[in-house]
């Protein structure tokens, strides 16, 4: 795809999410927009994957360590193609197989089931070890949060993915500067967090994550990077795409009501409108 | 009489590695800095190439392992039962325990019988935690025998399973070659009609060696071998109840959520029997040899006997 077309796809992918959390009165809608963006790349250009096999043994993997932006992850599969759009407005419902967090067990695409943050990373570790010792050449993608990354087990991960030197493993850290209680740098701060991934043997890229070009750049720089697994920093606007959401912490985990949900889906068909004139 | 062989278990699971390790290209060992003490250093020696020392990170090791059985292979994770079960749950229940990943837990160093490294070291909760998680298999052998064949079992079961072992040398009580292994299905060890003491791990051959002395008090104990804790052997549990009407439980394990709450359940549901449950009584542990340890805290044959004896007045 190129850029107008992931741009295009990636409004799709944000008008799912609003409409899963608004339907499910309950979700985390914040850190789904803000990696919107990142979502719709992995998913439409990026990963070696095939919605009709999803357990091909040698496809690319993604782990969505940050399990709570789901509703992003899931807008994504279903625009793909893994299971059907509509089957989003049964996010979070009682009997769905749309759990608020990835459930792998049930769930078509969804690589890990994660949630409790601070463990996908290893998880991703894992499929990318399991990759080298089996000689195989796919790639396994990891999100992580700039709040999540506090969690000790992310710099355990990190440890044991430099040393092992997985450079078929890249980890985008959706840094939109927000989570629950408000400011990283104000709860307890990450930074710098690209310094501290480059301590950790990684090589490290520092991006706009909202910027498709910037986005297709980084991870083209990732896959040509070998011996070092690769850390994308993509920095992101929490709320992104959603007027009244934007960088506010208010929006990390709450669905909109009738009427928000009503701006918001107007702001994203006039987003999708704008693209078509281009 | 010939002197009985002692092994430790945790030998018995590295050397059931290596031999499992022959034939299964896809089983792969992780450890986490401990691979002599949880002698998979055995398993590391014969196959380097499929030997992960995470390192000191056990959290990282336990989701490398569940990521990697994704991936198709069968992964064993040891460490010391502290770390695997203790540290680790949260990693457990939610990255193997729910996805209900192909992982095993190789947890070595279990209860009292770690020894000198004292209270911190000395897990006596890892029964209690591994039992709630839905889905996992928990086994506690309670000797070579038996240790190699649950090795070989867990291998064989899909799913994720429990493994607790042991540091001190432990007697063999069965013989391998008549010797079969079944997830779930416990083993009478001695008939007896006045009550049932009902073992798991080391204190199985413990129980055994009680329940001679006690023939000379005029008691006669039946013996169960409860080596899987989880799926827990039912019908053999309430036939035992039945029979005698008394049960004792011992477990080199707390008191709180091991074998012994397991068995009160079925019990209490199913076939009121009164129950004793002997085991660490809900306190922590301490520095001192083994089997000093579990003469202080009345968990061997000697403590066994005199507790049935008085609980059977």
């Amino acid at each position: 795809m190129n850029t107008l077309e992931l741009q295009k796809q990636a409004v799709e992918v944000r008008k799912g999410i609003v409409e899963s959390v608004h339907s499910a009165k309950a979700g985390h809608p914040g850190g789904s927009l803000s990696a919107a963006d990142i979502f719709t790349y992995l998913y439409f250009e990026e990963m070696n994957i095939d919605p009709k096999n999803p357990k091909d043994e040698n496809r690319d993997r993604f782990v969505l360590s940050k399990g709570h932006t789901a509703p992003g992850l899931y807008s994504a599969l279903a625009h793909r193609g893994y299971f059907p759009v509509e089957d989003l407005l049964t996010l979070r419902h009682t009997g769905s197989y749309l759990q608020g967090h990835p459930d792998m067990k049930h769930i078509p695409g969804v690589d890990m089931s994660s949630g409790s943050l601070g463990q996908g990373l290893s998880a991703a570790a894992g499929m990318a070890l399991a990759g080298k010792l089996q000689n195989k050449d796919y790639r396994v993608y990891s999100l992580l949060g700039d709040g999540e990354i506090q969690e000790g087990q992310i710099w355990e991960a990190a440890m044991f993915s430099g040393f092992r030197k997985l450079d078929n493993l890249c980890v985008i850290v959706d840094n939109n500067n927000l989570q629950i209680d408000g400011a990283v740098d104000e709860v307890c701060s990450p930074y710098p967090i690209d310094k501290k991934f480059e301590s950790f043997n990684f090589h490290v890229i520092n991006i706009d994550g909202n910027d498709f070009e910037q986005i297709r750049a980084a991870f083209d720089e990732a896959k040509a990077t070998k011996g070092m697994p690769t850390a994308i920093i993509a920095h992101t606007v929490k709320g992104k795409g959603v007027s009244f959401m934007e960088n506010q912490v208010g929006w990390h985990g709450k669905a909109p009501n009738d009427e928000e949900f009503a701006i918001a889906m107007e702001d994203l068909r006039k987003a999708g409108e704008a693209l078509c004139q281009k | 009489m010939s002197e009985v062989k002692k092994i430790a278990t945790r030998d018995s699971y590295g050397n059931a590695l290596v031999e499992i390790g022959k034939e299964h290209e896809n089983l792969i060992v992780l450890d986490a800095d401990l691979a002599a003490a949880t002698k998979t250093g055995t398993f590391k020696k014969a196959f380097p190439e499929r030997h992960i020392d995470c390192g000191i990170a056990e959290a990282n090791m336990t989701g490398i392992a569940a990521g990697m059985s994704t991936c198709g292979y069968v992964p064993f994770i040891s460490t010391f039962a502290m770390f695997a079960a203790g540290r680790s749950f949260e990693q457990v229940r939610n990255s193997i325990g729910y996805p209900h990943l192909n992982v095993k837990i190789g947890a070595t160093h279990a209860g009292i019988s770690v020894g000198e490294d004292g209270a911190t070291h000395q897990c006596n909760e890892d029964i209690a935690l591994m039992r709630t998680i839905p889905g996992m298999v928990v086994i506690n052998p309670c000797d070579d025998v038996e240790a190699r064949a649950a090795v070989k079992a867990a291998y064989e079961h899909v799913g994720p399973v429990y493994l607790r072992f042991g540091r001190l040398a432990a007697p063999v009580i069965n013989d391998e070659a008549t010797y079969k292994f079944e997830i779930g299905k416990g083993v009478e060890l001695r008939d007896g009609k006045d009550c049932t003491i009902i073992a798991t791990g080391l204190c199985v051959g413990e129980a055994l060696a009680a329940a001679e002395t006690l023939t000379a008090k005029g008691i006669d104990a039946q013996v169960i071998n409860i080596h899987t804790i989880k799926p827990l052997d039912e019908e053999l549990v309430l036939a035992a109840a039945e029979k005698t009407g008394r049960i004792f439980t011992v477990e080199e394990h707390s008191v709180i959520g091991g074998l012994g709450d397991a068995v009160a359940a079925v019990l209490s549901e199913k076939c009121p029997t009164k129950l004793t449950k002997i085991g660490v009584n809900d306190v922590f542990g301490e520095s001192g040899p083994a089997v000093e340890l579990l003469h202080k805290y009345e968990l061997d044959a000697e403590g066994i006997a005199k507790r049935v004896e008085a609980e059977m007045k």
